[in-house]
C-alpha cells in the first residue's frame, strides 16, 4: 500500500499552507484514508477475478502444450549495453564496366559539373557509403553518410531533423540532400540503374546537396500533398561556393500523391532550384572542335517536374510488381560566360543566357521473386543560347543527347543485389558507344528503410 | 474580465471540440479490428495494409504518411515487423503525438512473451527478427492481452470517453473468452497434428492448438524455397508426414501447392489476419474459418 502514502506525501508537500489548517488536515486524512480503502477493496476484488479466470483457464487446457503458453504479462526490453548505439549501416558497391577509352566525355551543349566522376573501365569499388542514424532525443533525429574511397572522404549528409513540432512540420538542418525533383534523395545504391539518368547528371553531378535549412510541411488531407522550402549555402553545382554572409540558394518543391485502388499508387511534384554561381568552371567544344574552358557568372534557374506510379498486384509487391518514373526539368542561366584555351577563345565574358529541357523515363518490373528487368530513355534539347561576345567562338549544335539502358537485376534478398546493364550512350557527337555494366550492391548492417 | 474567461474556457476545452474521433492508424488488419471492437464509434480507424500484403514488405506509400499525418494513435504489431517500412512513415509524417515513445505509438508485440527469440543474429540466418516472432496473432488469447492494453492506452489518450472504451473492453472480453473457449473444444482432435509451413508465421497457432511443425517449406525466413529445396522438404516428409502444409493468405501459393502435389497432402491458406478470406471478416472470423479449415485438413 505504498501509493496512497506516497500521494498522501506528494499532497502534503504540494499545499504546505492548507496543511497549518488544523480542519483541511483532517479532511485530507480523511479522504486518504477512504482512497486506501477503496484501493485495498478493488485489489481483493481483482485477485478474486484473477483467481477464478486462472481456475477456468486451467480446465480446457489440460495438454501439456497449452499448458506451456506464454503467461509472462509482456515481452521485457533487450538487456542489451549497445541498445543506445546509432543504428549503421555501410553499403559496399563496385563492379566491372566495358567502356571505350574516351578521355573527357561530354555532353553535347550544355554547361555540366566536370567533377561527376565517370565511371572507371575495368574492374572498380565504388564509394563505399558508411550511415549512422539514431533519433537523438525526443526531439531531434540525427543522420550521418559519408563516401568513403582511396584517400578520399566526402560527407554526403549530416543533418538533424525534428521529431516533436507536430502539426505537419518537419525541419531538418545541416548538410542534406534537397527535397527537389525524385531521384535527388537517392543515394546510388537506392537507384535503379547502374549509372545515373542524364537529366541528373547535367543537372548536378550526381544529386542536389546543400548546407542550410528544409522546412516541409504535410497537409491534413487524405491526398498526401507535402509543401517544402530549402535555404541554404549553394556550394554544389550550380552554384559555386562563395565567402559571404546569408543564402546562396533557395529551393521550393510540392508533392501529392495517392492510391488509385489497392494495387496502384503514384506520386507527382514541381520544384524549383535558384542558385548564383561565381566563376563557375566547364568545358565546351569550340568552333575549331578543341575543347575550352569556360567560366560562368550568373544566375541559375531550374525547374523540374517528376511523377512516379508503382503497381504491385493487390498491393503485394513480393512476387510481382512494376515501377515507371519520369522526371523533366528546364534550366535557365544567364549572366556572363568566358572562354579560354583554343585559338578562338580570348578569355573576355561575353553575356551568357540559356534556356535548355531534357528528362528521362524508366521503368523497372520484376516479373518473379528476385529478378527485375528495367529501361530508361534519357533525352536532352540544348534549347537556346546566347554567348554574347563568343558567339563566334562557340558552335550552337542542335544535338540531342540520348541514352538508352536496359538493365537486369538479381536480389538474392534485400540486402544484396547484382545487376547488369548494357547503355547505348549518345551524349556526344561522335562519341556514340555501347557500355556494359555489371555492379554489386551489398547491404551490412541496420539498413534503414527506403522511401517511396 | 468576463470574456477573457469565456475565451480560456474555449481555448481548453478547443482539444475536447476538435478531436470528434480517435483517429487511428492500424498497420496490419487484426489491430484495426481490434480498435473497432474497443472504440466503436468513437474511432475512426484506417487499416496500412490488407491480409494479401505482406507485412514485412510494404511501399512507404504516400497515401500511408497523410493517414499517419492526422492519426493520433498508431497500433503497430512492433518487434521489427513493420522495419522496412514504418520508420518512413513516422519520420516523414510530422505527426510528433505517434512517435515512438509517446502514448500515441503502440507496438501488441510489447504485450505478450514473444517466441522463437533467435539465439545468434546473423544475417546469413535470413530475415529474423532479433525480439522474436512478431507474429502474435494467431493466439486468440494474445489478441485478448492486446486487447487489455490497447483499450487502456485508447483510455489515456481519450479521457472523455474512458468509460466507453471499458465498457467496451468488458463485452469484448466476455464475447472472446466465451469463443476461446469454443475454439479450444472444437479444436481438442487438432492435438499433436504435424503440418508442414511455408514461412515461420505460425509459431503461436502451433503452441494454442497443440500442432506440431514438421516441417517449413523456406530454406531461412523470407528466403522462397527453390525447387529443389522443395523436393528436400517431400523426401523428409515421407519419413515424417504432414496432414496439412499451411501458409499465409497473402504468401505466394506455388510453393505449398507444389509441396501438395508431391506430398500428397492438402494445401490451406489460412487467413492469417482479418480479411484473409471470406469468413474472417472480422476477429472472430479469423478464428473461426482457422479452426474449420485445420478441422477439415485433419478428418
Amino acid at each position: 500500500m505504498l501509493r496512497p502514502a506516497l500521494l498522501a506525501a506528494a499532497l502534503a508537500a504540494a499545499f504546505p499552507a492548507h496543511a497549518d489548517d488544523q480542519a483541511d488536515l483532517a479532511a485530507l486524512r480523511a479522504e486518504v484514508q477512504a482512497m486506501k480503502t477503496g484501493y485495498e477493496a478493488r485489489i481483493q476484488a481483482l485477485e478474486a477475478r484473477l483467481a477464478k479466470a486462472e481456475a477456468a483457464a486451467a480446465a480446457p487446457s489440460a495438454a501439456p502444450a497449452a499448458s506451456a503458453a506464454p503467461v509472462e504479462a509482456a515481452s521485457s526490453a533487450p538487456a542489451n549495453p549497445g541498445a543506445f548505439n546509432p543504428a549503421i549501416s555501410l553499403i559496399l558497391q563496385g563492379g566491372y564496366a566495358n567502356l571505350k577509352d574516351i578521355p573527357a566525355r561530354q555532353i553535347a551543349g550544355f554547361l555540366t559539373n566536370d567533377a561527376a566522376s565517370t565511371p572507371a573501365r575495368g574492374f572498380s569499388v565504388d564509394d563505399s557509403e558508411l550511415v549512422l542514424a539514431s533519433n537523438i532525443d525526443p526531439y531531434f533525429r540525427g543522420y550521418f553518410n559519408a563516401t568513403l574511397n582511396d584517400g578520399s572522404v566526402g560527407v554526403e549528409e549530416a543533418w538533424f531533423q525534428t521529431i516533436a513540432l507536430g502539426h505537419g512540420l518537419t525541419v531538418k538542418g545541416g548538410r542534406f540532400r534537397s527535397g527537389i525533383g525524385y531521384q535527388n534523395e537517392q543515394h546510388p545504391h537506392a537507384w535503379d540503374f547502374a549509372t545515373n539518368n542524364l537529366m541528373y547528371q547535367t543537372l548536378f553531378g550526381e544529386g542536389y546537396g546543400n548546407d542550410g535549412l528544409q522546412l516541409r510541411w504535410v497537409a491534413p488531407t487524405d491526398l498526401f500533398t507535402e509543401l517544402g522550402a530549402e535555404i541554404g549555402r549553394g556550394a554544389q553545382f550550380p552554384g559555386t561556393d562563395r565567402n559571404r554572409n546569408g543564402a546562396g540558394s533557395y529551393a521550393l518543391y510540392g508533392h501529392i500523391g495517392g492510391d488509385v485502388g489497392e494495387s496502384n499508387s503514384w506520386r507527382g511534384g514541381v520544384s524549383y532550384l535558384s542558385t548564383r554561381a561565381d566563376a563557375r568552371t566547364g568545358t565546351l567544344t569550340d568552333s575549331n572542335g578543341t575543347l575550352v574552358d569556360t567560366a560562368f557568372s550568373g544566375d541559375s534557374r531550374t525547374w523540374m517536374a517528376d511523377f512516379v506510379w508503382k503497381w504491385a498486384p493487390l498491393g503485394n509487391p513480393t512476387v510481382r510488381n512494376f515501377k515507371f518514373a519520369a522526371e523533366l526539368f528546364r534550366r535557365e542561366e544567364s549572366g556572363g560566360l568566358s572562354c579560354s584555351g583554343g585559338l578562338l577563345c580570348t578569355g573576355s565574358a561575353g553575356a551568357y543566357q540559356a534556356t535548355q529541357y531534357g528528362g528521362y523515363a524508366q521503368a523497372a518490373y520484376q516479373f518473379m521473386p528476385r529478378w527485375r528487368v528495367g529501361y530508361r530513355y534519357d533525352v536532352l534539347d540544348p534549347g537556346s543560347r546566347e554567348y554574347g561576345l563568343n558567339d563566334t567562338a562557340l558552335p550552337r549544335t542542335d544535338y540531342r543527347p540520348t541514352r538508352h539502358s536496359l538493365m537486369v537485376d538479381y536480389s538474392p534478398s534485400e540486402f544484396s543485389r547484382l545487376r547488369l546493364q548494357v547503355t547505348q550512350d549518345r551524349a556526344n557527337v561522335g562519341q556514340d558507344e555501347n557500355q556494359w555494366y555489371l555492379r554489386y550492391i551489398y547491404s551490412l548492417g541496420t539498413h534503414g528503410a527506403h522511401t517511396f | 474580465m468576463k470574456p477573457f474567461r469565456l475565451f480560456s474556457f474555449l481555448f481548453a476545452a478547443w482539444p475536447v471540440f476538435a478531436h470528434a474521433a480517435l483517429n487511428v492508424f492500424a498497420c496490419e488488419p487484426e489491430w484495426g479490428a481490434l480498435a473497432t471492437e474497443l472504440g466503436g464509434d468513437a474511432v475512426k480507424v484506417y487499416t496500412a495494409t490488407t491480409a494479401m500484403q505482406d507485412p514485412h514488405h510494404i511501399e512507404a506509400r504516400p497515401s500511408l504518411i497523410a493517414q499517419m499525418r492526422r492519426a493520433n494513435l498508431a497500433v503497430c504489431t512492433g518487434a521489427e515487423l513493420e522495419i522496412g517500412w514504418l520508420p518512413v512513415l513516422l519520420q516523414q509524417s510530422g505527426n510528433a503525438a505517434i512517435q515512438p515513445g509517446q502514448p500515441g505509438y503502440f507496438e501488441a508485440a510489447r504485450q505478450v512473451a514473444l517466441l522463437e527469440k533467435p539465439m545468434v543474429l546473423d544475417r546469413a540466418q535470413g530475415d529474423i527478427h532479433a525480439a522474436g516472432n512478431p507474429h502474435v496473432q494467431t493466439d486468440p488469447r494474445n489478441i485478448a492481452r492486446v486487447a487489455q492494453a490497447l483499450a487502456a492506452r485508447m483510455a489515456e489518450l481519450d479521457p472523455a470517453r474512458a468509460a466507453l472504451y471499458r465498457a467496451r473492453l468488458a463485452g469484448f472480453n466476455t464475447r472472446w473468452n466465451a469463443a476461446i473457449a469454443r475454439w479450444q473444444a472444437e479444436a481438442a482432435p487438432l492435438r499433436g497434428m504435424p503440418i508442414a509451413v511455408q514461412h515461420l508465421g505460425f509459431p503461436y497457432l502451433e503452441n494454442w492448438l497443440g500442432l506440431k511443425q514438421v516441417a517449413v517449406l523456406e530454406p531461412k525466413p523470407g528466403v522462397a524455397p527453390s525447387v529443389g529445396q522443395l523436393a528436400d522438404v517431400a523426401a523428409r516428409l515421407k519419413a515424417t508426414p504432414a496432414r496439412a502444409v499451411i501458409r499465409a493468405a497473402y504468401q505466394d501459393p506455388r510453393p505449398s501447392e507444389w509441396l501438395a502435389a508431391h506430398a500428397g497432402i492438402p494445401a490451406i491458406a489460412l487467413p492469417f489476419t482479418v480479411g484473409g478470406s471470406a469468413r474472417a471478416g472480422d476477429l472472430f472470423g479469423l478464428f473461426d474459418d482457422t479452426v474449420d479449415q485445420l478441422l477439415r485438413a485433419a478428418r
